[in-house]
């Protein structure tokens, strides 16, 4: 496990692979997060970059979750809960009062800890929930289309393609996973945020996911929070590390850079002490 | 061994003296208190049939007896503390066992009595015109039907809907005032509901009205707060994590509601809702004040007296004709026909919470 | 197909900015309408009774039945009422700890769950068959008891008799309400037994007490004041049930406590249930202005039991 850190990890596709342009770019400026007047994440100002893996790393309870849900206006359905600062997704302040938080979050989706398929539906209706929920009305072929599309790109289609009526929550817990990234990518958003997506999965499906992690950001921006510093080495362009002071103070963002130079060579002594604490 | 040492242990005075023998191989075997309860009732038994024989007797006598057997043997070979424990256990499931009697009887009463109705004519003729024997529930069957239906048509509605505000909307004054009504609503008594939904009426249609949906309003005031309580707790046990998953693709918090969470909770609603009908299908005492009681088939809940089952089943039986006993064996098959419904529903509703609870909860 | 447009990145589907806004505001006001639908139900239900108690209230006393005026018409049946109540709730806590008890810790796992529905179904019957079970078949089989308490225990006013010979008593009457309110004392009871830290049970079963210790030690102490609000929600039952105590009690109107004979006191709800098909004019009135009464006493109990079991909740919190 150790070969990971004394071998740094291979440079990720440059800066010129930006291939399709639909992925958006986030800009967050002076950031701060709130749980009613528990300041939870300070200051945070930092530029997520449009087709890349950007990988969250820090200790438990520094606000990785936290941050990452306001990215999309998930943080305020907590009740109390409240942001300062500006989240600009390629230039359009998300938390500007025209903005309407539900389409906002039409455009960032999102894949959560643990799968959490919907236990009333099937697995194609779970895959196209995003349209059917919000009653879009098409073809069924053009639907079909659709399903198909999103469980091809979550790796799941040949698993899955005979059982597509049976009930999503009777699949594998890495095959929900799949199945709930299938659902977010339906949708067809500009970002997606993932909050530690492979934590309940073994190492296969883990595996898979990360594959499928490279793959998807020919399409997406994707922000992904993990406690795996392989994984973030791995499957990430840039990492960003957050620290904590004490227990009560709020989560700053440390340093963010190229994943290569926070695994190698970073900034800041914390940062070093984090990834190499972890790795030796 | 203590599986928890930080956590307090209550009375540490009384846990100091515990112990007053250490472990010992001398124990009463498992089937020791099954042979002394059968003991002491046979010979029991056998003394109160040489004198004069009483269920009741034997059964008080038997308990009593064995709880000083079992206390004795035990005390003997086990030591006190254990004697006692032994006691109270017995005591305890004679207490379960007595309290179940009355459920045992009841049903046993009523099966035995009521069958003797039980036949093609009782369900398919009403008591129009009928004097005396033959005679049948068709009427009051089809009032408690139309009644109940509206109730349960209005309630359904709004008793989800409140528990929608509760539990996804609600917040400060009014949802704590909700709650707490609610609470409070469960408990009027069903007379007093009849009372409202007669007053109600009164005050426009004067004091002699009497008509099948001023049934089902009473029973509205009775069915809404048992639907807000039972789908409230199903919509507790939806996990977040569903809401989050559907907020998260962009869907509206109506929708979100509409479509995922009591869609989930549905088996659920749906099992809260039949129990509410098997609770108040029974009430007699709203209907009496506020349908009347009328021996034809009425299927207008808006105009005239509308029989039920309940109402039948009293009037059959405090107002019988002469001979009495055609009336009172109509009494007891209409008490069977709707300890059959409420059973019914009661038992699928059971079953289906068994089956979807675990689903739920895996 | 991308849009930048923030309100949509559907494929095939046109922004539609606000469309959703509606829908929420139609559904939660919806949801907010049922709610003070349901506070202005419970509000109904006092204005309807009091407007229609009225007349009843403002009458002068010899056109109330009995001559009295209301207070002496509605006083002994309120005294009935709580009697029988009293009574039933006497008779039905010990007996419901012992079944929560029962469930909770002494019967076996596998079979607690259809004990607790067979105890349930208890709660389901319909009043008025247990009305016809007390007087068709407990009141028969407490006979002997009657007479036998009246012979030797004559001496207790409960016991006075002369022993009624049909069984139609308020002891029997009681007796069925304490059956009928057994399953909701048992209920609230049995969730907060079974609620008990494992952490505390185990720590005193590990110091050696037997399993009747580390009830009475934990168990029953975690567990008392849900005993109470259980109670409380029973007694609330006892008082407003009505077709139970209007099919077996035999009733003369005065006001005794004597459980065992056939003169009884009858209850608000009873009398009502009685009276009403057959009365007319200001009779009517009066016996709102009763049911008001009975709505006051129940509401007031139902409103102290709730408020029990939140400050138990505030307490475990
Ligand atoms: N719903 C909430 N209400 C109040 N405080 C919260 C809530 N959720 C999180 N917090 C607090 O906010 C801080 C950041 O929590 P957060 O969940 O974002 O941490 P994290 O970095 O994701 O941790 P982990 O790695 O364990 O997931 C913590 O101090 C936590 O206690
Ligand atoms: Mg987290």
């Amino acid at each position: 496990m150790t070969a990971a850190a004394a071998d740094p990890v291979p440079a990720k596709n440059g800066p010129t692979v930006r291939t399709t342009g639909v992925a958006k770019r986030i800009d967050v400026a002076d950031l701060n997060i709130y749980y009613g007047a528990f300041l939870a994440v300070k200051d945070v100002t930092m530029r997520i970059q449009p087709n890349k893996v950007t990988a969250l790393i820090g200790s438990s309870g520094c606000g990785k979750s936290t941050f990452l849900r306001s990215l999309n206006r998930m943080h305020e359905l907590i009740p109390g809960a409240s942001v300062e600062g500006s989240v600009l997704l390629d230039g359009r302040d998300i938390y500007s009062p025209s903005m309407d938080p539900v389409s906002v979050r039409r455009q960032i989706g999102m894949v959560f800890q643990s799968p959490n398929p919907f236990p009333t539906m099937s697995v194609y209706d779970n895959t196209a929930a995003g349209l059917k929920l919000n009653s879009k009305r098409m073809k069924r072929d053009q639907m079909d289309a659709i399903v198909e599309k999103a469980l091809r790109g979550a790796h799941l289609w040949d698993e899955v393609k005979d059982r597509l009526d049976k009930p999503g929550s009777g699949l594998s817990g890495g095959q929900q996973q799949r199945l709930c990234i299938a659902r977010a990518t339906a949708v067809e958003p500009d970002v997606l945020l993932m909050d530690e997506p492979c934590s309940a999965l073994d190492p296969i499906a883990t595996l898979a996911i990360e594959d499928l992690i490279e793959e998807l950001k020919q399409k997406f921006t994707i922000v992904i929070v993990t406690h795996n510093m392989q994984q973030a080495a791995r499957a990430s362009d840039i990492t960003g590390f957050f620290n904590i002071g004490q227990s009560g103070d709020p989560g700053i963002l440390i340093e963010l850079d190229e994943t290569d130079k926070i695994f190698s060579n970073p900034a800041h002594k914390e940062t070093e002490d984090y990834v190499s604490g972890r790795f030796g | 061994m203590n599986p928890d040492p930080l956590i307090p242990f209550p009375e540490v005075g009384e846990a100091d003296n515990l112990p007053e023998s250490g472990p010992t191989d001398n124990r009463i075997p498992t089937w020791g208190p099954w042979v002394v309860v059968a003991g002491t009732a046979a010979v029991l038994g056998g003394l109160l049939a040489l004198t004069a024989f009483n269920l009741a007797l034997l059964i008080f006598g038997t308990v009593i007896i064995s709880i000083f057997g079992i206390y004795l043997w035990a005390r003997l070979i086990e030591g006190r503390r254990q004697a006692f424990d032994r006691a109270v256990t017995l005591g305890v499931t004679s207490l379960f066992a007595l309290a179940m009697i009355p459920l045992v009887s009841l049903l046993y009463t009523v099966v035995s009595k009521g069958l003797s109705r039980i036949d093609a004519e009782f369900f398919t003729s009403s008591m129009r015109n009928v004097i005396g024997e033959g005679g049948g529930i068709l009427h009051a069957a089809i009032g408690t039907f139309i009644i109940t239906g509206l109730a349960t048509l209005a309630s359904v509605p709004v008793g989800i809907m409140a528990a929608v505000y509760l539990h996804e909307y609600g917040k400060g004054k009014l949802k704590r005032a909700l709650t707490f009504f609610v609470d409070v609503m469960t408990g009027i008594p069903s007379i007093v509901a009849g009372l409202f939904a007669f007053a109600l009426f009164a005050i426009f249609f004067g004091p002699g009205i009497r008509m099948g949906v001023m049934g089902s309003v009473a029973l509205c005031v009775l069915m809404i707060p048992i639907v807000v309580r039972s789908t409230e707790e199903m919509l507790r046990i939806v996990p977040d994590g569903l809401r989050e998953a559907s907020y998260a693709l962009g869907v509206s918090k109506w929708r979100t509601v509409a479509k995922v969470v009591l869609p989930t909770a549905m088996a659920g609603i749906v099992t809260g809702v039949m129990l509410a009908v098997a609770r108040i299908i029974g009430e007699t005492a709203p209907l009496l004040i506020t349908t009347g009681a009328f021996s034809s088939v009425n299927l207008n809940p808006f105009s005239g007296r509308m029989d039920n089952l309940p109402v039948f089943t009293y009037n059959q039986y405090k107002n019988p004709g002469v001979p009495p006993e055609p009336y009172i064996d109509r009494a007891w098959a209409a008490a069977l026909v709707l300890i059959a419904i409420v059973m019914v529903l009661f038992l699928v509703a059971r079953f289906i919470s068994r089956r979807y609870g675990t689903e739920l909860r895996r | 197909m991308k849009q930048t447009s923030p309100t949509a990145s559907v494929p095939g589907e046109p922004a539609k900015p606000g469309t959703h806004g509606v829908g929420d505001r139609i559904f939660s006001g919806l949801a907010i309408g049922s709610g003070v639908f349901i506070l202005a139900l419970l509000a109904g239900v006092a204005i309807f009774l009091l407007i229609e108690a009225w007349p009843a209230i403002t009458a002068s006393s010899d056109e109330i039945p009995g001559g009295d005026g209301l207070v002496s018409y509605i006083a002994p049946l309120a005294f009935g009422t709580v009697l029988a109540a009293t009574l039933a709730i006497i008779l039905a806590v010990p007996m419901a700890v012992a079944v929560a008890l029962f469930i909770s810790h002494f019967a076996p796992r596998r079979v607690a769950d259809t004990l607790s529905y067979l105890v349930d179904l208890l709660a389901a019957i319909p009043s008025i068959i247990y009305g016809l079970w007390g007087i068709a078949v407990l009141g028969p089989a407490l006979v002997p008891l009657t007479e036998w308490l009246a012979d030797n225990l004559g001496f207790i006013p409960f016991f006075e008799g002369p022993a009624s010979t049909t069984g139609r008593t308020m002891l029997v009457a009681g007796v069925v309400l304490a059956v009928m309110i057994l399953p909701i004392v048992s209920a609230v009871a049995r969730e907060v037994f079974t609620q008990t830290p494992r952490g505390l049970q185990e720590s005193a079963l590990a110091l050696g007490a037997t399993r009747w210790e580390m009830i009475r030690m934990v168990v029953l102490p975690f567990g008392k004041s849900a005993v109470v609000a259980g109670s409380m929600l029973g007694l609330g039952r006892a008082l407003g049930e009505t077709m139970a105590v209007t099919i077996i009690l035999s009733v003369s109107g005065g006001v005794t406590f004597n459980l065992i004979s056939s003169d009884n006191p009858s209850t608000i709800a009873a009398n009502i249930a009685l009276d009403f098909p057959e009365s007319s004019g200001l009779d009517i009135n009066v016996l709102i202005a009763s049911g008001l009464v009975l709505f006051a006493i129940t509401l007031a109990v139902n409103m102290l039991a709730r408020a029990v079991i939140e400050r138990q909740k505030l307490d475990e919190s």
